[in-house]
């Protein structure tokens, strides 16, 4: 398919500008352009089918299934967007009066108290706009806390387990700490004896993503917290993971002191093309003081955002975080009502039970009941065919699917990880599995095709090499010269003399 | 091109799929075939600085794929002497010749009673069987 700019022809334009009728100012010499830019020229129903081409090339949970792994791509109920749009939220401007922004600060603020009853802990803040930052601000409150208590340059270091997403040792360099990796045991838990020997008056705290990256629940976690609470440090809950356990465990219950919460992922957001998401953390009542401003706290009858609190570490966003995020989240939530343990049961059942029927065909590394997602190896595929778990996810998009999230948690080789989440019916759960099995089939017996795939797409196998080496992030003028036309018929000629006006 | 999977006999290893070839007191250091194919080409090295010093088990710089980044773990402990600027330059070097070419940083070793802890090739193949 071409560039819009390989499609311009000189001169050709989908609208005619009306002259100006007020004067044209002046323009100081050395501002002014010395050439027109150079825009794409082209009739109205050209660009209108150029973009509707575009879009059909997309792929979304709106078009299809989506289980890429501890992204938890579920589908987006359109209330969510009837909600978001009702002109108070949608035409409230951020800077007015509290009182002329009752409705939202309310639900704002039953946001905050969804949050702290999920999770298990005594305060919210909903500024940080994704999980990474949510990480980050949790890290700075860790710091705080420890240098309101004297501590903080005795204790440097926060513990990760060698499962946990990227953004976890990010998130602590960011925060000044060091990183200390501790191992996972064989059951898909944390090492604990490696723990122990890692674990002193030094150690800041966790950061632990349970159910983890594995899609298994830490089965030692009263131990692990025992650990750490023993030595006066702190736990961090990343709620990558949270879809697991709504309504069935919370982590302020399992001994973690803040906790991360991925509003785009768990309560709905469309997020598959980056934004904008929502991550607020929910901390235990020590921590209160220090959580960024403002917050909404209720007074009375009526509701404002608080922004006198001393040991604050600052705000961390503009005004009090993403809102359109919080409506959405805020609408889902409500219209689960009590039944939100259920889509949490759900996401875990429909994890399960692609899991059973696929553990023969693919290596299983824990063979445990799983969470809301699960990890597969296509190891034996790999060494036996020479099929890799990047074949296998290429061709799964000849089957017309999304594919899953590869090689990640770095500990399974050849890692296939999975989420279907509780948006699924079984049909589409069973068509997803039939497919993955007879590409299991077809890696036995012709290689070949998953190598050479996709074959059905709109483009084939990409040069992922060559993209990080040599990305062309713009259209490259200078490969195409200007097309002259005589310049009285020239689109720049032209266009300058209209801006002149009458 | 690609390397073929091998493992000279000459090689110490770490489990973590570094090598060390040792010359006196110095060593030359670098990944395993195992750890180019799990990655895939490589398109960064994020090298230490010379002079710099590195210890065993520990972090000394990165490595990039199109997959993923991966520490490079040392297996021995000393000082930076020199770092590869080929590799640098052009990082998929070491999928092209892991042990030759493609070799990382040489170092000055502080402690070389470390090197016993290192396994010979048929203990570290013993590791790749169980990976």
């Amino acid at each position: 398919m071409k560039l819009i700019y390989e499609k311009s022809q000189a001169g050709r334009r989908g609208i005619g500008v009306p002259k100006p009728d007020l004067p044209v100012p002046e323009v100081p010499q050395e501002l002014a352009r010395k050439s027109p830019p150079r825009l794409p020229e082209l009739a109205e129903p050209e660009v209108l089918r150029h973009f509707t081409k575009l879009s059909t090339r997309n792929f979304g949970i709106d078009t299809g299934f989506y289980p890429l792994g501890s992204c938890t791509m579920k589908y987006n109920p359109r209330v969510n967007e009837r909600i978001v749009g009702l002109p108070g939220f949608a035409n409230l401007h951020p800077l007015v009066e509290d009182d002329a922004a009752q409705g939202a600060l309310e639900l704002e603020w039953h946001l905050q108290e969804i949050l702290r009853e999920v999770t298990g802990l005594d305060a919210v803040s909903l500024q940080p706009a994704a999980g990474s930052q949510g990480e980050l601000t949790g890290l700075m409150l860790f710091r705080a806390y420890f240098k309101d208590k004297g501590e903080d340059a005795q204790r440097r270091k926060i513990v990760i387990p060698d499962t946990a997403h990227g953004t976890n040792p990010a998130s602590v360099t960011m925060a000044g700490y060091e990183l200390t990796p501790v191992k996972t045991d064989a059951r898909g838990n944390i090492d604990v004896e490696d723990l122990r020997d890692k674990v002193d008056e030094h150690t800041a705290g966790l950061m632990l993503t349970n159910p983890s990256t594995l899609g298994l629940f830490d089965e030692n976690i009263e131990e692990i917290r025992d650990i750490f609470h023993g030595v006066g440090a702190l736990m961090y809950y990343d709620g990558a993971n949270l879809n697991a356990v709504c309504g069935i465990s919370r982590p302020g219950d399992m001994g973690f002191d803040v906790v991360h919460i991925n509003l785009h992922k768990t309560f709905s957001q469309p997020h598959g093309g980056g934004g904008p998401g929502g991550g607020p953390i929910a901390v235990r009542e020590s921590l209160e003081p220090f959580l960024p401003v403002p917050v909404v706290v209720k007074d009375g009858a009526g509701f404002r955002l608080e922004y006198d609190r001393p040991k604050t570490i600052g705000k961390v966003r503009a005004f009090s975080g993403p809102f359109g995020v919080f409506v959405r989240s805020y609408a889902f939530i409500r219209s689960y009502g009590p039944g939100l343990k259920e889509m949490s049961e759900v996401a875990v059942l429909n994890a399960n039970y692609i899991l059973a029927r696929l553990k023969e065909a693919y290596d299983l590394p824990f063979d445990r009941l799983c969470m809301h997602e699960f990890v597969l190896s296509a190891r034996s595929l790999k060494k036996e065919h020479g099929v890799s778990a990047l074949d296998v996810a290429k061709r799964l998009m000849d089957y017309g699917f999304h594919p899953p999230t590869i090689y990640f948690p770095l500990i399974v080789p050849e890692a296939l990880m999975i989420e279907p989440t509780e948006s699924e019916a079984k049909e589409t759960l069973d068509e997803f599995v039939d497919a993955m099995l007879a590409i299991a089939r077809e890696g036995a017996e012709s290689p070949e095709l998953l190598h050479d795939a996709p074959h059905d797409r709109p483009v084939r196998r990409l040069d992922e090499v060559r993209a990080a080496k040599n990305p062309i992030v713009r259209f490259r003028f200078e490969q195409h010269p200007v097309e002259q036309l005589p310049v009285e018929q020239s689109a720049g000629a032209r266009q300058l003399e209209a801006q002149k006006g009458a | 091109m690609a390397s073929s999977e091998s493992y000279p006999d000459d090689l110490k290893y770490h489990p973590e799929h570094d090598w060390a070839r040792i010359d006196g007191d110095e060593a030359v250091l670098g990944v395993t075939w195992y750890a180019q194919d799990a990655l895939g080409e490589l398109v960064h090295y994020e090298a230490p600085d010379v002079g710099s010093t590195v210890s065993k088990d520990s972090s000394y710089g990165e490595v990039e794929s199109v997959k993923a980044v991966s520490d490079l773990i040392s297996p021995l402990s000393g000082e930076v002497l020199e770092v590869n600027a080929k590799v640098v330059d052009a990082p998929e070097t070491v999928n092209d010749d892991p042990y030759g070419d493609g070799w990382l940083i040489r170092i000055r070793m502080s402690s070389p009673d470390e090197l016993e802890q290192l396994l010979d090739v048929a203990a570290y193949k013993k590791v790749l069987d169980e990976a």
